[in-house]
């Protein structure tokens, strides 16, 4: 079926920002759509500008376009205007590319960044038609497979997607398409059983999960021989080549500029960062594979910025050669050139200056998290106060005006005085600021709330209390304002949502079909979040968020997603846990290897590249 | 400084495009001379920006067969040259018509634009008297005053001196009638053809419409 120009003519007039829903754009791929025997759709489920800064959707829409016989195309969340118009209209839900619908796809590949689009994923199977629970599909229905950071622990969506891919994408979809060619024609059973099969896919149908009088999970057992009791995450052992087409929009996207990943993985081991604990090893790309693919990149999209991703990059071994080669071969092009994620020490600010000699001269970015080193110490993120002002000095002394400083609240052991720590900390920030610069420099300081999240050091323990965290926002809005200082705060509303889904187990299914079904989409909106649509849905469902969300998990207890490997141990995170509780740091992988399980697990995987392709050691 | 040259560029914006606001165009086209290689000079200040302009802004929904833009270049550039770098590298439904060198001295296209013409074509089961009938009734009247939403208040403007003509071509299809109209767009102000059609009581018909032509001072 594919949707008529004509009809969407007629729609498109009355909607917002009507050119997310007509794709064309520079280096997007349109194939002839009888001449490809796999067609893939991929599907981001939020709008398109947020859908198109998805570093994930570019690398698989790149690699499956290329592949032989197999074509891919992309599909976004409908606002809520385009919904009503597209249902009112009877329109199914359709690809960008070919304006097919979702339906006419072999399989469905959903991106799952975060919990707060779990809804949206249920709404955009129903606009397309198919039935929203997995085991409601038959073979007549497109395979639906979800991966990204939130399939760490998938058993919330387990009612709905029929397979889970656990970690890096790039090796393992050419194998879900080799084993779709391979069961073409067979019955639904036999192609989860061939899905199963796949290292790092988890078919959680093919499982059941029993549970011990108190509710907790008691094991998840594998109901068929083809399920393997434990699914390791995927990682590839060197990282391909990147993109160096990649779409160019016409909107106005989040990250709106040509993307290239410089490292893959952290060794920093931050407590509360789920990132930095599924995505190691740390893997660098080399210094002259990325400028050649800069260059490449833009000569091929025109991009005004390119930006050099990881997850830290200071610690790129070869950042500073990186930066310098970039800003000789490209300083005279008004490129600018884009270093998120630096950490907070005085090279951040040398590779800065280098940066901005390119392009323009915004505000600078630090995240300490924490106020005091105290807390600093319990989430690995150690700093002392006299370097973080000193690197602040620095900032000012080179030019920068605004200080932007991102802080999280509720964190564990974290009491009213190292709340209180961060207006002091954003107060002598700023008067660093006068002192240096004068009266125009401008400190802005971002509040989140913690989460804890699955496999990382704080999967044990419970979100912080809303009354609590409420008292703490109100200190930070009493005390931190005055001229040069700003604050900015989430809705800790949204933030249990985000956390009962986070860490929760396959009982929450029901509460998510039925948030939906009363109307529950674009969670992570704060405009369109309604959490008494929530709170109605765990009512009628009969379970309380706080058992999810607040509740002190003991040592011994299974957690729903402990059958799922991202390669870091359960023994290790319980340790670095109990570290965090003494107050005790642990090194970064670079400084010694912390034996987190990575190397253990990927042994084979660690042997096949070279010594210094892997952060962590030889084998 | 050095001596920069002026190239002014004729496009058609296609129904592939046609759902682009203005902005979204001008970095379309941004990236376009990026891609292409053209040696586009850049504004002075904090936050250097190519230099070039568009005539006139087209409303969503609406293609444009024959816009305006003039670009500047740091060095020389034959304009066929520039015209075949830049065909390489428009996106589908861009098109680039004409490519010309014009004088430093001119003044800004924009200061020059008088008004545009469009071409609708409306679906509809009412018959071309009726229609006619309306426009009769638009054309006599002495004001038509309408309110327009401009950075987040409300004004009322004067569409009729906006409408410069308006005429009703000979219907081609049975249950189609098809618009002329040529509507004012100088500094002044511009009538807005979505404006005409909803005066006549045709914006909720299905329709399409073209923009097919500006009309500049240098044009008489």
């Amino acid at each position: 079926v594919i949707v008529p120009q004509a009809l969407l003519d007629r729609i498109l007039p009355h909607v917002q920002k009507p050119a997310r829903y007509t794709g064309g754009e520079w280096n997007s791929i349109v194939r002839d759509w009888d001449a490809y025997d796999v067609r893939v759709a991929l599907v981001f489920p939020d709008v398109y500008e947020i859908g198109m800064s998805n570093l994930g959707l570019t690398i698989l829409y790149d690699i499956l376009n290329h592949q032989p016989g197999v074509l891919a195309e992309r599909v976004f969340a409908p606002w809520v205007d385009m919904e009503g118009a597209m249902r009112a209209a009877g329109m199914p839900l359709f690809s960008l590319e070919t304006r097919h619908a979702l339906t006419d796809f072999d399989l469905i590949g959903l991106s799952l960044p975060y919990e707060q689009l779990f809804t949206n994923v249920l709404n955009l199977l129903d606009l397309a038609g198919l039935p929203v629970r997995a085991a409601e599909r038959d073979e007549q229905h497109p395979s639906v497979v979800a991966g990204g950071a939130a399939a760490f622990n998938p058993e919330p969506m387990a009612d709905f997607i029929d397979a889970f891919v656990l970690g890096e994408g790039e090796e393992v979809v050419l194998e879900l398409v080799a084993a779709l060619r391979a069961t073409r024609g067979q019955g639904r059973d036999d192609r989860l059983r061939a899905l199963a099969q796949i290292r790092g896919v988890y078919v959680p149908s093919l499982y059941a999960v029993r549970h011990r009088d108190d509710g907790t999970v008691a094991e998840v057992v594998p109901l068929v021989p083809e399920a393997p009791p434990r699914v390791v995450k995927r990682v590839v052992a060197t990282l391909p080549p990147p993109v160096t087409r990649p779409i160019v929009p016409f909107l106005e996207t989040v990250h709106n500029r040509a993307p290239i990943e410089i490292q893959r993985g952290c060794g920093r081991g931050c407590r509360f960062c789920h990132a930095g604990m599924v995505y190691r090893p740390v893997r660098e790309r080399p210094v002259d594979e990325v400028v050649a693919a800069v260059e490449e990149l833009v000569a091929n999209t025109g991009f005004e910025e390119v930006a050099l991703l990881s997850l830290s990059s200071s610690d790129h071994a070869g950042v500073e050669r990186l930066v310098r080669e970039l800003v000789a071969r490209l300083g005279h092009t008004h490129l600018s050139i884009s270093l998120p994620s630096l950490r907070i020490e005085s090279v951040s600010v040398e590779l800065m200056e280098q940066l901005q000699a390119t392009g323009r001269r915004g505000g600078f970015t630090f995240a300490p998290e924490a106020a005091t080193e105290r807390l600093r110490a319990v989430i690995n993120k150690p700093i002392p106060d006299g370097e973080l002002l000193a690197v602040a000095e620095e900032v000012f002394r080179r030019g920068w005006k605004t200080i932007k400083l991102y802080f999280m609240i509720g964190q564990p052991t974290q009491t009213l005085d190292d709340v209180a720590a961060i207006v002091d900390l954003a107060r002598r920030v700023r008067q660093m600021g006068r002192q240096t610069v004068g009266r125009r420099t401008q400190v802005n300081v971002g509040v989140s709330t913690f989460v804890p999240k699955p496999h990382t050091p704080f999967q044990w323990v419970p979100l912080a209390d809303l009354g609590e965290i409420r008292a703490q926002i109100a200190l930070l809005k009493e005390r931190l304002r005055g001229p040069g200082l700003k604050l900015n705060w989430n809705d800790p509303q949204e933030t249990l949502l985000e956390a009962v889904l986070a860490r929760g187990d396959r009982r929450l299914g029901a509460v998510i079909h039925r948030a939906w079904e009363l109307g529950a989409r674009f969670d992570a909106w704060s405009e369109q979040f309604r959490f008494d649509v929530w709170r109605q849905a765990f009512g009628e469902r009969g379970i309380h968020p706080d058992y999810y969300a607040r509740r002190e998990r003991p040592a011994d207890e299974t957690l729903p997603w402990d059958h799922l490997d991202p390669g870091v141990s359960n023994a290790f995170l319980w340790r670095d846990y109990q570290a965090s509780l003494q107050g005790e740091t642990r090194p970064a992988c670079r400084e010694q290897c912390t034996a987190c399980g990575i190397v253990r697990v990927f042994r084979e995987e660690r042997a096949s590249v070279a010594d210094g392709a892997w952060v962590c050691p030889p084998v | 400084v050095d001596e920069l040259h002026r190239l002014r560029v004729t496009f058609s914006k296609g129904e592939p495009i046609k759902y682009l606001a203005h902005l979204d165009l001008h970095r379309t086209w941004e990236r376009t001379f990026r891609r292409a290689g053209l040696p586009v000079a850049h504004s002075k200040g904090y936050t250097p920006r190519p230099r070039f302009q568009m005539a006139a802004a087209l409303p969503v929904g609406i293609t444009g067969e024959a816009e305006l833009l003039d670009v500047w270049l740091t060095e020389p550039l034959p304009p066929d040259a520039a015209l075949g770098r830049l065909r390489a590298s428009v996106p589908a439904g861009l098109r680039v018509l004409a490519a010309a060198e014009v004088p430093l001295n001119l003044p800004a296209l924009q200061s020059q634009l008088r008004a545009a013409e469009y071409h609708a074509e409306i679906e509809t089961a009412e018959s071309p008297e009726a229609i006619q009938v309306r426009m009769d009734g638009l054309l006599d009247a002495v004001s038509l005053p309408r309110q327009r939403r401009h950075k987040g208040r409300w004004q009322t403007v004067d569409l009729r001196p906006r409408i410069h003509a308006l005429s009703l071509a000979a219907q081609p299809v049975p249950g189609k009638v098809v618009l002329h109209m040529r509507l004012q767009a100088s500094p002044e102000g511009a009538g807005r053809p979505d404006e005409v059609l909803d005066a006549l009581g045709l914006m909720v018909s299905p329709h399409r419409v073209r923009r097919t032509r500006l009309v500049f001072v240098f044009d008489k």
